[in-house]
């Protein structure tokens, strides 16, 4: 157990993805709260798995893949979004429709690129023990571009969540903050890929906030706390997977969805009492 | 001569060629507590969402105040039908009160201290000032509904549209709830949906009975051969005693 704090204290490959998974943590809380009480884990991820074509296309041309992941995130983004805004009965096939193919297109540059299976793999589930310096600037680049979002849009995002007919009524454009809102999920959708892959993405967006939301009576207050939960279940599955080798973006996971039973348990068993 | 409250003009309506609007001509002056009543399925909160700018009429016209629709939203406070909400949400009474400032408010990012206080004015108006800090999630009905018409409120409207706002609470407190509205009625104009013919009737100064066209309008008293044309045969006659 010690042999975790000693790499800690003296490895910088283990920093990093503690602190990789502290910065995801933040996109997660902030953006997985709106998800959650949206009820659009479906849209969200769509986004996420059609980033692998992104980043295939990336990966086949030598460019970043991280970059290929964000342009093709948010180019899923707005299609879904003007998908759902304008065709609304057919939204479901669409979003599965986009889903499938981004990742099709994705196997298919990634299958013609060298090293085809540790890189997808990677894409996949995620390698938090090679996050590099410069992943991390970015990661907190995109923290702050979120933060800053939702710190000035804060009411306009809640209201269109809370009840979209009376956000159109009292004039906000509801059309635009729907789009931006699903753009945000996009860059955090990117935040993590890093650290649990983008299959796993949607656990990550979702748990934390969805525990946080059985506790507390506003959204500020929900982001805060799943914050924080994203904090613990990234450090403690780090933590977890290190000595027995396991992968760690799915110990992440694990330990999230193992925290969702119990607190939904519990939450019922007071409500019951 | 003041302009109407709400002029609508040989309006038509339909979703994907289902008319559910035909040749409605209405007017509710400024001051006017008018009811909307009809069958399910009438059209009735169709048309209070024409009304809102929520949905586009195929041809006819809606002026508020003489102007569209969207030039006068500020003057507009809506309560929605209380059945189809998300009571689940993790939001408080004054947030979910203060939401009904936005596009009203002059402040830029959060709620001012004017909301705020407008907030809490309209609030102790409707009755739920001590349950201001309470999340929506613990609310009976008739809380809910006292929170959705304080929200409706604090856009400081004048006219103020309501789709069905008893329709999930006892008889005790709908009273007690139109009595709010008479009070507010001195400030503003009044369109009201309801499924209780009888009961709005000592409230109202005006009735439309729609069932895709309008049945009646205006102060045409209402018999049971309209009663008739509007639901159909089957309704049986109640004496209401007051």
């Amino acid at each position: 157990m010690l042999e975790f704090f000693n790499t800690l204290a003296t490895q910088s490959f283990l920093q990093n993805a503690l602190l990789g998974g502290i910065l995801a943590s933040i996109g997660c809380g902030l953006t997985g709260s709106f998800v959650v009480v949206n009820r659009i884990g479906y849209m969200a991820g769509g986004i996420a798995h059609s980033v692998l074509g992104g980043m295939g296309i990336a990966y086949y041309l030598g460019l970043n893949p991280f970059a290929g992941a964000l342009v093709a995130a948010l180019l899923a983004a707005i299609i879904i979004g003007v998908i759902k805004l304008k065709w609304q009965h057919q939204e479901d096939t669409t979003i599965g429709a986009i889903w499938a193919v981004g990742m099709a297109i994705g196997i298919i540059f990634i299958s013609k690129s060298d090293g085809y299976n540790t890189n997808l793999m990677s894409f996949l589930f995620g390698n938090i023990l090679i996050i590099s310096d410069e992943q991390l600037f970015i990661m907190l680049l995109l923290d702050i571009i979120t933060i800053i979002f939702v710190a000035i849009f804060y009411k306009q995002l809640v209201a269109i969540s809370f009840d979209i007919e009376f956000a159109i009524v009292r004039a906000i454009n509801v059309n635009l903050f729907y789009l931006l809102l699903l753009c945000l999920i996009a860059i955090t959708v990117v935040l993590l890929i890093q650290v649990v892959g983008l299959i796993l993405v949607i656990a990550l967006l979702t748990l934390p906030a969805a525990i946080a939301k059985q506790y507390v009576h506003s959204i500020g207050m929900m982001m805060l706390l799943a914050s924080v939960l994203g904090m613990i279940f990234t450090s403690t599955g780090l933590f977890v997977s290190y000595e027995p080798d396991l992968p760690a973006g799915a110990t992440i996971i694990l330990v999230a969805g193992i925290a969702y039973f119990i607190s939904s348990l519990a939450k019922s068993f007071i409500r019951f009492k | 001569m003041t302009k109407a409250a709400i002029e609508i003009t040989d309006l038509n309506f339909s979703i994907e060629n289902l008319s559910i609007l035909e040749n409605i001509n209405m007017t509710i002056e400024q001051g006017d507590f008018a009811g909307l009543v009809g069958p399910n399925g009438g059209g009735k909160t169709s048309l209070i969402k024409l009304i809102l700018g929520l949905y586009k009429p195929q041809s006819g016209k809606i002026s508020i105040f003489g102007e569209p629709v969207k030039s006068q939203r500020k003057a507009i406070g809506y309560v929605p039908q209380y059945a189809n909400f998300n009571n689940d949400f993790p939001i408080s009474v004054q947030d979910t009160v203060l939401q009904g400032r936005l596009g009203v408010s002059s402040c830029f990012g959060r709620y001012c201290r004017e909301d705020k206080v407008i907030a809490q004015k309209v609030m102790q108006e409707t009755e739920v000032f001590d349950l201001a800090q309470r999340s929506i999630q613990s609310l009976s009905g008739g809380q809910m509904q006292r929170v959705l018409v304080a929200r409706a409120l604090a856009a400081e409207p004048e006219i103020m549209l309501l789709d069905e706002p008893t329709a999930n609470i006892d008889q005790r407190a709908e009273k007690d709830i139109f009595d709010i509205f008479k009070a507010i009625n001195e400030r503003m104009t009044i369109l009201i949906i309801s499924h209780d013919i009888a009961f709005v009737s000592d409230y109202i100064n005006k009735v439309f009975c729609l069932n895709k066209t309008l049945v009646c309008h205006d102060s045409t008293p209402v018999t049971s051969d309209t009663i008739h044309k509007l639901y159909g045969g089957h309704v049986s006659e109640v004496h209401h005693h007051h």
